[in-house]
């Protein structure tokens, strides 16, 4: 197997395994984030508003963890450095 | 110098191959002039930046207090009054100082990102270096509130709180926990343009439309969080008797 064969396939390995492994925590955090605001929506109704709009900001701030790891895949997949290294050699 | 000018990129569709890749959005030139080029990022800058600006001045032009309020100048104050309201729960009574930063970052993101709509229009927020100039501005504008609220030493302060070990942590998180803050907002831009791209190359019709309406929820959102996180960070050092009133 030469040079190009191992950077591509570890790349893609790569990628996959990053987005795979790196997104279990965040899924995990924003699941337990959504349980609880409906939790307490449940109890109080009055404030479901507040309640809702807190619990959007707070699952978009916990995707930020599998956003890195997608950056992560994106330039393992189409900015690879090792791989224009490579291609340059 | 011959200046030549190539348009044609831009009316490609988003998911037409040349756009897969992570910083083809700066590379695709529309006006070069020798050393000098306009890409599309500048280019749809500009567009936004327009847009706001034709939309406020024509708003701003003929302000009513009275019975006759245009359509626009509701919208327009309820943005305001909106911000407002957030800028005096994240950061207190001295909150006036602080909103005009926010409201200016929400206008642009926002509109920037419910452009998307348009085919043909990459929004200049998937691009890292125009998420990473807003994240500048917000970096520069902490020392700024910080310094004209507490003085230089409050400001110094902060980092040595609560024990001078964690010098070296408090720098770090300054600097990272702005700097995430940009890679947010990239990271959730692209991966939208990204995910409707491939997602039409699989299924072409009414499939990635989906996707992008949720783009557009995602957007919208985003665009509060920059805005909220500006409020938290810029307001984050206060002098000491001025205390959070809720």
């Amino acid at each position: 197997m030469d040079s190009y064969a191992i950077i591509g396939a570890v790349s893609v390995l790569g990628a996959c395994l990053c987005m795979g492994i790196g997104s279990i925590g965040s899924a995990l955090g924003e699941g337990q984030a959504a349980a609880a605001a409906l939790t307490a929506m449940a109890q109080q109704p009055d404030e479901a508003g507040r309640i809702r709009s807190t619990m959007f900001v707070t699952l978009a701030m916990l995707e930020t963890t599998a956003l890195y790891a997608l950056l992560i895949a994106f330039l393992t997949l189409y900015a690879n450095p090792f791989w224009n290294y490579a291609v340059n050699q | 110098m011959i200046c030549r000018t190539d348009f044609s990129h831009w009316l490609d569709l988003p998911w037409s191959d040349k756009t897969i890749g992570l910083e083809n959005f700066d590379s695709i030139k529309l006006i070069a002039c020798g050393d000098f080029s306009i890409n599309v990022t500048i280019f749809n800058t500009w567009i936004v930046m327009a847009l706001i600006t034709i939309v406020s001045w024509l708003t701003t032009r003929k302000i009513d207090n009275g019975r006759s309020i245009s359509k626009l100048q509701i919208i327009l104050e309820t943005l305001v009054i909106w911000m407002q309201k957030e800028a005096k729960e994240t950061s207190g009574s001295a909150s006036q100082k602080y909103f005009a930063m926010a409201l200016g970052l929400f206008c642009f993101i926002v509109t920037a990102n419910l452009l998307t709509f348009i085919p043909w229009f990459r929004p200049p927020t998937a691009s890292l270096s125009t998420t990473m100039a807003l994240a500048l501005v917000v970096f520069l504008a902490i020392p700024y509130f910080s310094i004209k609220n507490a003085g230089v030493k409050g400001y110094l302060r902060k980092f040595i709180e609560p024990v001078p070990l964690l010098l070296p942590m408090n720098i770090f998180s300054e600097i990272f926990s702005v700097f995430a803050m940009g890679l947010r907002l990239f990271g959730n831009m692209l991966s939208g343009v990204m995910f409707a791209g491939i997602l039409s190359a699989f299924i072409p019709f009414v499939a990635p439309l989906t996707m992008q309406t949720l783009g557009l929820l995602t957007g919208s959102i985003q665009a509060y969080i920059f805005a909220l996180l500006a409020l938290v960070y810029t307001s984050s050092v206060r002098a000491e008797n001025e205390q959070l009133s809720t």
